[in-house]
């Protein structure tokens, strides 16, 4: 084909999207199993997971080919940016989901099984002993008599000013070691580069660590689980969501890393660095609003 | 020329007739709202028509110029394209008359909403609780409380290839085994809610619906100005037997009403006090039980289905008593389908009830269950 | 830029890829808009199948072939199937193949991720099909997958709710790669202004599906873990509600239903101009009408819940909202109304089904409007009024539009002018089956009939009969254009020139019929004379 340098990239016909849409079809096929309780579910689902992983990996392969060799203009770079903001925005619009949800919870559910306003009648006649408070250590199920409740009571929760102070801490300066390297790049300053990623993929994957240390501390000692009623529900969902964003976030900074020490980016030509940097900048903010919506007030 | 005056003839003709006759079937079919029998229901009626005839002038002047320019504008016809693309003037006229038109349409549409929405003041509470595939009603104020479900000749005519000509039966699927009875000219706050999915109580007559959510209670509330049988349906998808969960309510003078209560109270007592039965009286009633509560699942021949036992020559069934009480009364701890009918059922019904299907389809036990036996099993 | 020039240019490139490699490989968006809209019309027929079945259950009362739990499947299938099976890869596919010719572009930007946001679609159906012949059967809960019921579902469960999140990921790739094609890729002089309004409502679109699919996905997640994780979303048990899902759910539905119809606006936008031989009226209020139709869309979801029992304050918002949607549609419908004023029209297939959108788009607009009236649809909430109107608006409205670009590009497409007379009967057939099916459906919903039903009352037997019979003859007559198709594939007709039609404008009129395997790889240049259709 020919693709000099000003006109725009077609690439030949790939296996790497029918592969993928393969590895994602056996992905949900193992899951699905698994959920069902059928015991060879987990060994499909690690299929799918593995084959997904390998797709990724050659899909990239390629793209990083095709950009060494010089195939992508100015213009494919300006498509691969509008790309990465619009799947940004569709990652936006996915945590709102559950924003919305927590919102919806707070503002109008537990309220009205408490009594205010619309839920008047409800409270009287149905869970007339329920008190609506936030955090909501116990169900509405657990305020009456003879019901054996389908829920775990939570003993307490995870204070803010605690382990999520240090995480968003964390989180804050791995904004701005991103950010130190992006400006080492532009100077096209290779050592400095490489360290500050390294720095940020370490504060990434501390996070996670203590994610992991706070949710072992949540079940086992705070009995605050995914099975404690709509708080738990609504923390484990926006926190793991969250927790696991971080987690490919860093692995892909983590690959950025190593594309950098075999220099692969130049002061002008960087879109990779900067498509992951903007993710990063958006599980930042993610999480700010997790901070103060879920922990803090 | 002539052939497009005939054709312009003929649809005149046509639309006139549709006119027409959309008028005659107006009056004999029901093809419209109901204007009801409460004070809702009549408001309701009268925006509906208003807002309906609003649209079919709208309709018919958009139309209108529509259909004369694909006569008169056709090529065949000689027309001549003409140029103009926009017109400011133009579009900013039809954007404010539909404007003007909608804000004609809202102001009466508020007030019926804020009339509607008017709760207090009620006279008498009724609570309504939607079942798969069932309602409970509670007389809040009286101490009454029952079940009513689709009655046990309909059951039998809508099962699969039933071989019974649905119209034979009189309001086929708007019969009910227990119908409620309110009194008239009384104001009375309906309480909707749900013990297991979501459901919707509808009585056409009335002027509403609402949705009986589980967890969560609706406050609505209803005037109802003549007596008569008004009769509704439940219309929120609930799962398999969605489309058999009829509503009947009578509509009583206040003077009836009152008798019924106390018919209904002594009624409720008899069933509560324990009595023995007969084993004639107890395969009687367990067949009616049965048809209205199990036969959904379990099929009235107790044969079961896909996904539910069969109940002739089950192991249960035909096994020991105190088993198969215990799964009727309590429900199934493997799957919650099978309900606790011991929360829905009183002691008599289901004494009769599980008598039945020790009995009945060649599970020739003898075994006789008695209200008591019920009783000592619930927990 | 002459055509000649193009052609020469190509014709070095024009190597098509061979055999099965050529589709499952392929990087090419002609390919793939093929792929699309042939695996949509395969699907349109999965669907009306379905819909055939509900039809033969309901032709009386009594129950004949059909469970009730199976009715309840086939209802809550065939609208899974039209809409994410049929209908949005129609447009997806018509997007594919008319986008990058109409801005001029070589392909779209990013062409691997096109092909996958395909091939996911087959295999998302595969999922969801294979349900049926899992225990505890296929979905049956209705499309809008309300919990509690939805959660009764058997093993069937998990696989509904990832070909869920499976299609939103082939929708989102598809979007952004529209987004980025449009943005990116327009030939010079292809200002924004200049977009055939196709294009402009595809844009739209794609804003839409990016910011409501994940919602979708996000609220299938929490039914995912609600039954397998014990969480409380949608439990008031535990603290939920079982409403939640519903804001959720309709605040992607909503959106949705414009998502299915703006295309199919974009499509009679292009043919009514070409048959009215006038240029199209008022293309900047179109735009900014599009454009506010997808921002007021999401901010009435709740017209779909009036029957919930929300707060007053809730109830009236929602409703005055849902009004004002009325005034960017009417707009829309006068500016194509005077389009048609003073032109000098030809009534070809694509211009007869455009005019049947411009009819039968406003009825079922109007049943909307009268359903957005809160007092009132408490009554016409969830009874066959409902069905009436957005079958008016989904048959006659969008799969009418879809049908009319496809009589207006097949002829570009292959090369060969479709079957005139074959055309104008698949039209008339429609037109008038499809009325006899869903029209008599107004009256029954009024009178009293719920929707989602397998049996019913004896009182609507006559006029279920009816529709029954309507539904047949529309679903035999869409056989007309499966033979009308296949005859073009076939290249059986007369040979198409490369303005198709008298007075059709745009650069895909500028390109030879059918136009080379690359289209544009040098662009052209537009201006002013060139641009609009
Ligand atoms: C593509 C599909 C599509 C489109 C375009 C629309 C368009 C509209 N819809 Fe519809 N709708 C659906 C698909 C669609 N809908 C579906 C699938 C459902 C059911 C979902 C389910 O429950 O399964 C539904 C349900 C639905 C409901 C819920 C009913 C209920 O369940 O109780 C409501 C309520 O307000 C509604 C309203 C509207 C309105 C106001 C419009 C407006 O956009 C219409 C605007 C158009 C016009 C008004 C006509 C043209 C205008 C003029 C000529 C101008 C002058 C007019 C006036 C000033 C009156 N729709
Ligand atoms: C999105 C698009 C869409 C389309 C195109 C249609 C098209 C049709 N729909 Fe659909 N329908 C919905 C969306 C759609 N519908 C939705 C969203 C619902 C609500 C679901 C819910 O409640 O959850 C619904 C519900 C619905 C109901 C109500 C069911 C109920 O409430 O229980 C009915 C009943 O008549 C119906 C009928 C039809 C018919 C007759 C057609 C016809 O137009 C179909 C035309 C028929 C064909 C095209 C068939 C062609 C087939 C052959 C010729 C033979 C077979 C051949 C092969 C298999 C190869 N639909
Ligand atoms: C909604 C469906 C449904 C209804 C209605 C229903 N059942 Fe059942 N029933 C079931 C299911 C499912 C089981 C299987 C339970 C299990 O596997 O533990 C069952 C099991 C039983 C059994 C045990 C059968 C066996 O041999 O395992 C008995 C007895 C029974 N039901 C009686 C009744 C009676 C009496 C009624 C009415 C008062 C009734 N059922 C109504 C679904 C239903
Ligand atoms: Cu109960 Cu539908
Ligand atoms: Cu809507």
């Amino acid at each position: 084909m020919s693709n000099s340098h000003d006109t725009y990239f077609i690439p030949e016909p790939s296996r790497w999207p029918i592969v993928g849409t393969l590895s994602l079809f056996t992905t949900f096929i193992g899951g699905s199993m698994f959920l069902n309780g059928y015991s060879s579910g987990p060994y499909v689902l690690a299929l799918g997971i593995l084959a997904v992983c390998y797709m990724f990996f050659g899909w990239f392969a390629d793209v990083i080919k095709e950009s060494m060799g010089g195939n992508y203009n100015k213009q494919v770079d300006i498509s691969f940016r509008w790309g990465m903001s619009w799947f940004i925005f569709s990652e936006v619009m996915f945590f709102a989901a559950f924003f919305g949800a927590l919102f919806y919870i707070r503002v109008f559910s537990v309220p009205w099984l408490g009594g205010e306003g619309a839920g008047f009648v409800t409270h009287m006649f149905l869970w007339p002993d329920f008190d609506a408070v936030w955090p909501l250590l116990t169900t509405p199920d657990m305020s009456l008599a003879n019901v054996e409740s389908s829920y775990i009571a939570i003993k307490d929760v995870i204070p803010a000013f605690d382990v999520p102070l240090v995480n968003t801490i964390l989180l804050l300066s791995s904004g701005v070691t991103i950010t130190l390297a992006h400006h080492a790049l532009k100077k096209d300053h290779r050592a400095p580069l490489c360290w500050w990623l390294a720095a940020t993929v370490l504060l990434g994957f501390v996070f996670v660590y203590f994610q992991i240390g706070e949710y072992a501390h949540a079940y086992h000692e705070l009995d605050l689980t995914m099975k404690s009623g709509v708080y738990g529900s609504t923390f484990f969902m926006l926190t793991g969501f969250h927790g696991f964003h971080v987690t490919m976030g860093a692995t892909m900074i983590l690959v950025i890393l190593f594309r950098s020490m075999k220099g692969h980016f130049s002061s002008k030509d960087h879109f990779a660095f900067e498509g992951v940097a903007w993710y990063w900048h958006f599980v930042d903010v993610v999480w700010l609003g997790l901070y103060v919506f879920v922990y803090w007030i | 020329m002539s052939v497009d005056k005939l054709k312009r003839t003929v649809l005149g003709l046509i639309a006139v007739s549709l006119f027409f006759v959309s008028g005659v079937v107006l009056a004999e079919y029901p093809l419209n709202l109901t204007e009801g029998v409460t004070p809702t229901s009549q408001k309701v009626y009268d925006l509906h028509m208003t807002i309906f005839y609003i649209v079919t002038v709208i309709g018919i002047a958009v139309f209108a110029v529509m259909t004369w320019s694909i006569f008169h504008h056709r090529k065949s016809k000689g027309a001549v394209p003409a140029q103009f693309h926009h017109s400011t003037f133009a579009e900013i006229t039809w954007t404010i008359i539909p404007i003007l038109i909608l804000v004609g349409m809202a102001i009466p549409a508020t007030k019926t909403l804020v009339f509607m929405e008017q709760t207090g003041d009620a006279e008498m509470t009724l609570k309504v609780t939607g079942y798969q595939w069932k309602w409970k009603y509670d007389y809040l104020d009286e101490d009454i409380s029952f079940f009513s479900s689709l009655a046990a000749a309909d059951n039998e005519a809508r099962q699969l290839n039933s071989g019974i000509d649905p119209s034979t039966i009189e309001n086929y699927l708007k019969n009910v085994d227990n119908p409620i009875v309110l009194p008239v000219d009384t104001k009375i706050r309906i309480l909707t809610t749900a013990a297991d999915v979501i459901h919707s109580w509808w009585v056409p007559d009335l002027g509403w619906k609402r949705d009986a959510i589980p967890g969560y209670i609706n406050d609505n509330w209803t005037y109802i100005e003549e007596p008569g049988v008004y009769r509704g349906k439940c219309t929120e998808l609930c799962g398999k037997d969605h489309g058999f969960m009829p509503i009947v309510v009578h509509a009583v003078s206040k003077e009836d009403y009152v008798t019924w209560v106390a018919e209904k109270k002594a009624e409720q007592a008899a069933a509560s006090s324990g009595k023995d039965m007969t084993m004639a009286e107890l395969m009687e009633k367990g067949k009616t039980v049965y048809g209205t509560n199990c036969a959904a699942c379990h099929m009235p021949n107790g044969e079961g289905g896909a996904a539910f036992p069969a109940l002739a020559g089950s192991a249960i069934a035909t096994g020991d008593v105190a088993n198969h009480v215990d799964i009727v009364v309590n429900g199934s701890k493997n799957n919650p389908m099978m309900q606790a009918f011991g929360q829905q059922l009183n002691d008599a019904d289901l004494a009769a009830v599980i008598t039945y299907e020790r009995n009945a389809w060649g599970n020739d036990t003898g075994d006789m269950v008695q209200p008591s036996d019920v009783k000592a099993a619930r927990k | 830029m002459n055509d000649a020039a193009v052609h020469d240019d190509h014709h070095d490139h024009d190597h098509k890829p061979t055999g099965i490699g050529r589709w499952l490989f392929s990087t090419n968006h002609k390919d793939i808009g093929t792929m699309y809209l042939v695996f949509s019309l395969f699907m349109f027929f999965v669907g009306g199948a379905m819909a055939l079945v509900i039809r033969a259950e309901l032709f009386q009362p009594g129950m004949q072939f059909v469970d009730p739990q199976f009715f309840n499947s086939m209802t809550t299938v065939h609208a899974l199937v039209m809409i994410f099976g049929a209908l949005m890869p129609a447009g997806v596919g018509l997007a594919n193949w008319m986008i990058p010719i109409m801005i001029g572009a070589p392909d779209m930007a990013m062409p691997r991720m096109n092909n996958m946001s395909f091939w996911i679609l087959p295999f998302a159906f595969t999922l969801l099909l294979s349900t049926f012949f899992m225990p505890g059967g296929a979905p049956a809960g209705g499309w809008t997958m309300y919990p509690p019921l939805v959660l009764q579902l058997g093993d069937g469960f998990p696989f509904l709710i990832f070909a869920v999140h499976f299609l939103g990921i082939s929708s989102i790739m598809g979007a952004i790669n529209i987004i980025a094609t449009v943005f990116n890729m327009r030939a010079p002089g292809m200002t924004f202004m200049r977009l055939p309004l196709f294009v402009w409502t595809w844009i739209i679109t794609a804003f839409l599906l990016i910011a409501s699919m994940p919602v979708l996905a996000g609220a299938v997640t929490m039914l995912l873990t609600d039954k397998f994780f014990g969480t409380a979303f949608f439990d008031a048990a535990g603290g939920g509600d079982p409403l939640l899902f519903q804001h959720v759910f309709w605040f992607f539905g909503h959106p949705e239903v414009y998502i299915l119809v703006l295309p199919s606006f974009g499509i009679i936008s292009q043919i009514i101009p070409t048959f009215a031989r006038k240029p199209l009226f008022g293309y900047a209020s179109m735009v900014y009408a599009t454009a506010s139709i997808a921002f007021l869309s999401f901010f009435v979801w709740a017209h779909h819940m009036f029957a919930v029992g929300m707060p007053l304050t809730g109830e009236l918002f929602f409703m005055y909202a849902t009004m004002a949607i009325a005034v960017p549609t009417g707009v829309k419908i006068f500016n194509w109304t005077a389009t048609m004023w003073k032109g000098s029209m030809t009534f070809e297939t694509p211009m007869l089904f455009s005019i049947g959108v411009l009819f039968m788009f406003s009825i079922g607009g109007f049943s909307g409007l009268m359903m957005g009236i809160t007092p009132v649809d408490f009554q016409y909430h969830d009874t066959y009024f409902i069905v009436a109107h957005f079958h008016y608006v989904i048959v006659p409205g969008i799969i009418y539009g879809v049908i009319a670009g496809v009589y207006y590009w097949l002829p570009k497409w292959t090369g060969v002018m479709y079957d005139e007379k074959l055309g104008k009967l698949h039209f008339w057939l429609s037109t008038i089956s499809v009325n006899v099916l869903f029209f008599p459906m107004h009256f029954i919903g009024l009178a009293g009939m719920p929707r989602r039903i397998p049996d019913y009352s004896t009182q609507f037997a006559d006029w279920n009969a009816i529709i029954s019979i309507g539904g047949f003859v529309f679903g035999l007559s869409q056989l007309i254009l499966v033979w009308v198709v296949i005859k073009c594939a076939r290249g059986d007709g007369e040979k198409a020139t490369d303005q198709v039609w008298e007075s059709a404008h745009g650069l895909e009129f500028t390109l030879p019929s059918p136009p080379p395997f690359h289209s544009f790889t040098t662009p052209p240049v537009v201006t002013d004379a060139t641009a609009h259709s």
